[in-house]
């Protein structure tokens, strides 16, 4: 049984200790501020990269510079792309001994928690990203002798370059979108893992990503390959200090699921509400592949983030579980999407949205079957929770079918916390905070129950977070 | 003045959305007795129950509810809980996503003192870790696997969501099972025997009787006298229309099911209960 935690006022003062607190500025290295082709070309040369990693970064700022904000989804109009800094080297090289980190990093990493589930022995492997570097990064022995690579992107092309160069940008191409462009432009830091066939990763491989400094703009690129029949659980959170002016995280994430093998990627994103989370997230199925995408956003100030899988093979599957909570201020726009590109290929999608406040969830789906497809089936659930009377919720569920021997099915349901349920809960001597909490709790555990003990444990925390204020 | 082993309603009134349900209901019990309230459906039985825990929509318009010489009226559902008040509710809410663990582990440790203060305060001793507020997991799973076997249910409960999915007799029982971890010290039950079969209803009754005892006082809503084959009760109340008409002992209720409510029903012109026997 999980253990509970409960007391509201404890909690807070545990998260302003363990997540809101910042260092003092002592880099390496600090781009100035705003976007060029100088700057782009710095941070190739900063990372002694080669000519086609440089052109193709040249190349992605153009198809930036050209593409147009998207004029749907969370407001971003005031995104100012020239108050961002880019690049921030925080120390000289990503370190596999922990000792070896900058001290004043290790302190911050060591408040949050990031080297003890490491030692405990519950993780597979764990990288630590500060602003726009990979800091520290470790992958257990039983792996390494087994073939399995989990490096950041700056190592995986320096020590298997053609590997890297093989899938990157596949999945997700610069001209995706805006903001794919941008990472593609400015990308630094991330994961790059590899599971050769037929490894079982039995553990998860964690990354932690840190945004310290204002107005920094956190880009990192992460690349997962599972080779035919593998399986690997990758686990990511992230956090930053509270600022009054903005920061900018736009990730791109690319997964590639060969031939029977299984990914799943866990998603913790608990940012302050001043950062624009703009991330794409795209994962290829080939056959008999399966393809799992638990994505949990809390915080941010706008979050735009529909995580997708492209179902390529027969028998592939998807299954995309996304968990918002939009607190006062925030937009959470969130969803998933999934292409059924081959026959008998299985997805679901189910999205739980909880608003507080003049909060606001949205839910954006697609749902596309393409001709041949067939005997393909989705089901798409979205729940929304409105807290208060002021809360939002919407939902836009796309579908586009091409195939008559398919079968769609799609559920929504909005609700709000019942004055007869909270009256049942505090009639047995739960103070109506705690009693709202288990409410939001309950609604959430669909999707928190997927993930590892410690990670559900820490998610409940962070909803409690998030509630806070919520009632009287 | 009342007493700490009193629960003392007096002259009390509540209306539901601007409609006077209760229309000044007075009784007292003391702490050792069972008291049935009996009345046809409508009559206010439910009202008096959600009044005397607290439910918002219920308003209290006059009439004191004095225990440990405190006017529970004034205090939130959840300090009434905590100071020993307690209901088995008629319809159980359902709460999707939470386990009955959770759930009972937290108010446990809300009645127990460590969640909270008795009145509400959050704990003195500054900022805690989260979990360091509950009774120990292997404590209360003790407790908690003793209870519910002495209730017949499954262990499986304990990682069911509450009441979602349960049939009418498991929402009872587990109604029960929750006022035997609260242990408190007076207990509305509101027909806590519909919806239950026989071997079902033995089984409450049971588990009632052993909570029971000279430190719990009970309230015990029934529709019906089968109920009180099981439990017995010292003082039979009917209520009819929002006011209780007739108190006696336990003939009363035989009468009642032998007589039917017609009988029992106040003077049109609204005064004093009619003590009349039926004709
Ligand atoms: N939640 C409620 N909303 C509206 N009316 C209510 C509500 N609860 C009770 N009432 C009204 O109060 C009266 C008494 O109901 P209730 O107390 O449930 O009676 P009983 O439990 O004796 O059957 C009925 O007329 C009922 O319609
Ligand atoms: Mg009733």
């Amino acid at each position: 049984m999980q253990p509970l935690p409960s007391d509201l006022e404890a909690v807070k003062s545990l998260y302003k200790e363990k997540y809101g607190f910042s260092d003092a500025e002592d880099y390496v290295f600090k781009a100035r501020k705003g976007l060029d082709e100088r700057g782009v070309a710095e941070i190739s040369h900063l990372k002694n990269e080669a000519p086609w990693l440089r052109e193709y970064r040249l190349k992605a700022l153009h198809v930036f510079a050209k593409k147009r904000m998207p004029n749907w989804g969370g407001d971003l109009s005031a995104i100012d792309f020239n108050n961002v800094y880019y690049y921030i080297r925080p120390s000289e090289r990503s370190e596999d001994n922990w000792e070896d980190v900058p001290e004043y990093i290790k302190n911050t990493f060591d408040r949050l928690g990031i080297p003890e589930a490491e030692k405990k022995g519950l993780l597979g492997g764990v990288g630590a990203q500060y602003e726009s570097e990979v800091v520290y990064h470790s992958l257990q022995e039983q792996w390494t002798k087994q073939g399995v690579l989990f490096l950041d992107p700056d190592s995986a092309l320096r020590d298997h370059a053609d590997l890297f160069r093989r899938w990157f940008g596949k999945v997700i191409p610069v001209a995706d979108n805006k903001f794919a462009a941008l990472n593609s432009a400015v990308f630094s830091g991330g994961s790059f893992i590899y599971v050769p066939p037929g490894v079982k990763v039995t553990v998860p491989l964690q990354a932690y990503f840190r945004i310290n400094a204002k107005n920094m703009g956190q880009f990192e690129r992460t690349l997962i390959i599972a080779d035919r029949g593998s399986d690997v659980h990758y686990v990511e959170g992230c956090t930053a200090p509270v600022y009054s002016s903005d920061s900018l995280h736009s990730a791109v994430v690319e997964l590639v699921a060969l031939e029977g093998a299984h990914i799943r990627y866990t998603t913790i994103q608990n940012w302050s509400n001043n950062v624009y989370n703009l991330v794409t997230k795209r994962a290829l199925a080939h056959a008999g592949a399966f393809v799992e995408w638990v994505d949990c956003n809390l915080g941010s100030k706008v979050t735009m983030k529909y995580p997708s899988v492209y179902m390529v093979g027969a028998g592939a599957r998807a299954e995309i579980l996304s968990l918002a909570f939009a607190a006062d201020g925030q937009h959470q726009d969130a969803g998933g999407k999934v292409v059924h590109a081959a026959p008998d290929t299985r997805s679901t999608i189910v999205s739980k949205s909880i608003s507080k406040g003049r909060g606001k969830t949205t839910y954006r789906g697609l749902v596309k079957v393409e001709r041949g497809a067939e005997r393909a089936k989705s089901h798409v659930q979205c729940d929304a929770l409105l807290l208060d009377p002021e809360s939002v919720s919407e939902t836009f569920p796309y579908i586009e079918n091409e195939e008559d021997r398919a079968t769609l099915t799609h559920e929504a349901t909005v609700s709000k916390v019942g004055e007869d349920q909270l009256f049942y809960l505090m009639s047995r001597g739960l103070p109506q905070v705690h009693a709202m909490n288990l409410i939001v709790r309950g609604f959430a555990e669909s999707i928190v129950k997927e993930m590892p003990m410690e990670y559900a444990v820490e998610m409940n925390r962070l909803i409690e977070i998030q509630m806070e204020g919520a009632v009287g | 003045m009342a007493m700490d082993n009193t629960f003392e309603i007096r002259d009390l009134r509540v209306s539901v959305e601007g409609k006077e349900i209760l229309k000044g209901v007075s009784l007292t019990i003391r702490k050792g007795e069972i008291h049935a309230l009996m009345g046809p459906n409508g009559s206010g039985k439910s009202t008096l129950s959600m009044a005397l825990m607290g439910h918002p929509l219920y308003s209290v318009t006059n009439g004191t509810a004095l225990y440990k010489g405190l006017d529970v009226l004034g205090l939130p559902p959840d300090e009434r809980a905590r100071q020993g008040l307690f209901l088995a509710f008629q319809y159980p809410q359902t709460i999707p996503g939470l386990t009955v663990s959770s759930f009972l582990r937290m108010a446990v440790s809300a009645r127990r003192g460590l969640l909270v203060r008795a009145n509400g305060d959050a704990r003195p001793d500054g900022p805690r870790r989260p979990g360091q507020d509950l009774l120990p997991v292997k404590e209360f799973l003790r407790e908690l696997k003793e209870k519910m076997a002495a209730l017949k249910l499954d262990s499986s409960f304990m990682s069911r969501h509450l009441n979602d999915g349960f049939s009418g007799g498991e929402k009872k029982r587990v109604e029960i099972l929750q006022m035997a971890l609260l242990n408190p010290e007076f207990a509305i039950l509101d027909e806590t025997d519909s919806g239950l079969d026989i071997d079902a209803l033995k089984v409450v009754a049971e588990g009632v009787n052993r909570l029971t005892g000279p430190n719990m006082g009970v309230l015990l809503i029934t529709h019906y006298q089968r109920l009180l084959d099981y439990i017995k009760p010292h003082v039979v109340h009917v209520l009819m229309d929002g006011r209780i008409v007739r108190t006696g002992g336990p003939e009363l209720a035989r009468e009642l099911e032998a007589q039917g409510y017609e009988g029992f029903r106040p003077s049109a012109d609204g005064g004093e209960a009619t003590h009349a026997t039926p004709a």
